[in-house]
């Protein structure tokens, strides 16, 4: 078609400059980011009811990973060590987690609007971790002796992935996923969780409702070394997995049968997708409870920013939403000192708004 | 004539959907070298049966096989250096730029290419296309037309990285000119020859008769499902099959030069009602 190419020497040319500079915003985005995460987190350990400089904080950090002992003495290596960071490095790794869910979430179903909060998969997950709170002293008392931390991750994890699932076969017919019909059955999905969650608080004693209401809301506030050790297991698998699935994912944009017709196995990426962010959204709902909105958030953004190439949009979800959610808490612990808020209500006042600014942005998100 | 060793055979293949039978029996043939266009009216199976020569769907009996392989056997990697598919319309759901969507036909099946390799088959194929000025365009922005010229581009790449793994391929476009402007559509079809004179088996489906006749070296004609006549287009097309399978009353005549058939739908509209 030579006739249609005007000045080929040119267009290469100019073709070049375009790859560069593709490839110059993903390193600088991908740098910029990380140490902007890493800033971030050395401020957040610093703050909360005692202020610690960024300094001391690092000062104590560089100590502690060189096995220098002699720095570390007094209060304030303490609260760093043992309070803050394990809740700084949690408040990472959920958020991460959630962003990165969204973002997969978003590119199996090819709609922006996907996000395992708004589908009901964190409410499935929500309604299987009451259940374990709730049911958990009564029926399986025994495992609960032994692995206290782990019960609540395994059964928020299972009710992940059968909503998950379950949304999953509802919306699709013949290899089609229908978004509308998904988006239908999740809010379906998410009212019937819900209401069972209700159920389950009704018939809760005092501490376990006490347990349930604080957990609903979202919290950072509970993290130690033990449930980080817990939750980081798994989490980590869909950070260290993504990019098996960036490729294939940008296939799909085009459309299931044309991803099989590039050689992509479809199916082997959805149930991969299906079962990481089962895992990861399970894992997280577990650790710090309903946080919504990082998912559609933070993919967004990075979308309108470096584009939707997933090979950064994944990496770059991961640390936007790490960022977003250690930032939030900031602001929990902050806000009303020496209280705290719920991490939920900060990340919901920020994302309900940003989500309408959205809706009202495109015009056509639910067809597809 | 036939080829002893085609790159696509299809034989007796049947596929049934929801108590329908949308393709019987249908058997053909793919040769190197050579342009096969489909054609047939709307409903009369020509894209299932695409789909089952792609191996998007699987086939309710009969066989197929791409390079003496069963179709079915051949995993989904391999199939893809093997064969490209160009989509009737591909709609996408991120603002992905034209860049981008070219590339994905070499992202998968190119990794052991090196970049500068990808890069310049990435920039081959939008120029062949006619699209490389749009490059930087967000997919989504463009008119059907150039979207589909884009698709074309994609195709282009992976047929191109997948010739660095399989020496015999074949290339599916179904409808590739539905939304191209006259220049643009003979423009496509020229390169789909021109791809074929590199040993590529092509199969294109098209509704129009007269670029069929124009371009095909064979001519197949579908008609509830089944093949019902197939062979060099001078020989197959007739006033016969025209009023039996399109339901029109047209005469066809010759061309001068190559003495190929053409019709004129003037002849309809000149026509008395009856």
């Amino acid at each position: 078609m030579t006739l249609a190419a005007p000045s080929p020497t040119m267009a290469t040319t100019t073709l070049t400059t375009l790859i560069a500079g593709r490839r110059r915003t993903g390193l600088l985005a991908v740098v910029g980011l990380t140490l902007a995460c890493l800033l971030l987190t050395i401020v957040a350990v610093g703050q909360g009811a005692i202020s610690i400089a960024p300094g001391r904080v690092a000062e104590i950090l560089m100590a502690r990973l060189s096995g220098d002992t002699n720095l570390l003495e007094g209060r304030d290596v303490l609260v760093v060590l043992n309070i803050r960071l394990p809740r700084v490095l949690l408040g990472l790794l959920v958020g991460a987690g959630l962003a990165v869910s969204g973002a997969l979430m978003q590119g199996l179903f090819r709609n922006p609007l996907a996000d395992p909060g708004l589908v009901g998969v964190s409410s499935g997950a929500g309604l299987a971790a009451a259940a374990t709170i709730v049911l958990g002293d009564r029926f399986l008392a025994g495992t609960m002796m032994k692995l206290p931390f782990a019960a609540l991750p395994v059964g928020a994890f299972c009710g992940g992935l059968i909503t998950t699932l379950a949304l999953y076969l509802i919306a699709t017919r013949g290899g089609r996923t229908s978004v509308a019909t998904m988006l239908l059955a999740g809010v379906a999905l998410g009212a019937m969780a819900g209401a069972l969650t209700g159920l389950l608080s009704f018939i809760s004693d005092d501490r376990q409702l006490r347990d349930l209401t604080f957990w609903s809301l979202g919290s950072l506030g509970g993290a130690s070394w033990t449930k980080l050790s817990v939750v980081a297991p798994i989490i980590l698998p869909l950070l260290l997995l993504m990019p098996l699935l960036a490729r294939g994912l940008n296939g799909l944009m085009l459309g299931e049968a044309e991803a099989y017709h590039l050689g992509i196995p479809v199916q082997r990426i959805k149930a991969l997708a299906i079962l990481l962010v089962a895992l990861a959204v399970g894992a997280s709902v577990a650790a710090a409870g309903m946080v919504g909105f990082v998912g559609i958030v933070v993919p967004h953004l990075i979308r309108l920013s470096v584009g939707p190439d997933h090979r950064l949009l994944l990496p770059l979800s991961a640390l936007g939403g790490a960022m977003l959610l250690v930032g939030a808490d900031i602001v929990a612990r902050l806000i009303v000192v020496p209280a705290e808020l719920p991490i939920g209500i900060v990340t919901a006042t920020i994302g309900a708004p940003f989500f309408l600014w959205l809706l009202l942005r495109r015009t056509s998100l639910i067809d597809a | 004539m036939p080829d002893p060793n085609p790159i696509l055979s299809g034989r007796g293949v049947g596929f049934v959907a929801s108590g329908r039978r949308l393709v019987t029996d249908a058997s053909l043939e793919l040769a190197g070298g050579t342009t096969t266009i489909l054609i047939g009216p709307n409903g009369a199976g020509k894209s299932t049966l695409l789909k089952l020569l792609t191996g998007e769907i699987k086939p309710a009996g009969g066989e197929i096989r791409i390079a003496g392989e069963l179709l079915a056997a051949i995993p989904a990697w391999r199939l893809a250096c093997l064969r490209a598919v160009m989509p009737q319309h591909a709609r996408l759901a991120f603002p992905f730029s034209v860049y981008e969507v070219a590339s994905l036909g070499v992202d998968g099946i190119g990794r052991a290419l090196t970049r500068q390799r990808r890069e310049a088959i990435v920039a081959e194929s939008l120029a062949a296309a006619g699209v490389i000025d749009l490059a930087g365009r967000r997919y989504q922005t463009l008119s059907g037309g150039e979207q589909q010229r884009v698709q074309f581009a994609r195709v282009l790449c992976q047929l191109e990285a997948g010739r660095s793994v399989a020496e015999r391929q074949v290339l599916f476009l179904d409808e590739p000119i539905a939304s191209l402007d006259l220049c643009h559509q003979l423009a496509l079809l020229d390169m789909a020859r021109s791809i074929a004179a590199r040993g590529v088996g092509v199969l294109i489906v098209l509704h129009d008769l007269n670029l069929a006749v124009t371009y095909a070296d064979h001519l197949v004609v579908m008609d509830q499902g089944r093949i019902i006549a197939q062979g060099p287009p001078a020989e197959t097309l007739d006033d016969a099959l025209l009023r039996q399978v399109f339901k029109v009353d047209l005469t066809l005549s010759r061309a001068p030069a190559p003495g190929l058939p053409f019709l004129l739908p003037q002849q309809h509209r000149a026509r008395p009602a009856a």
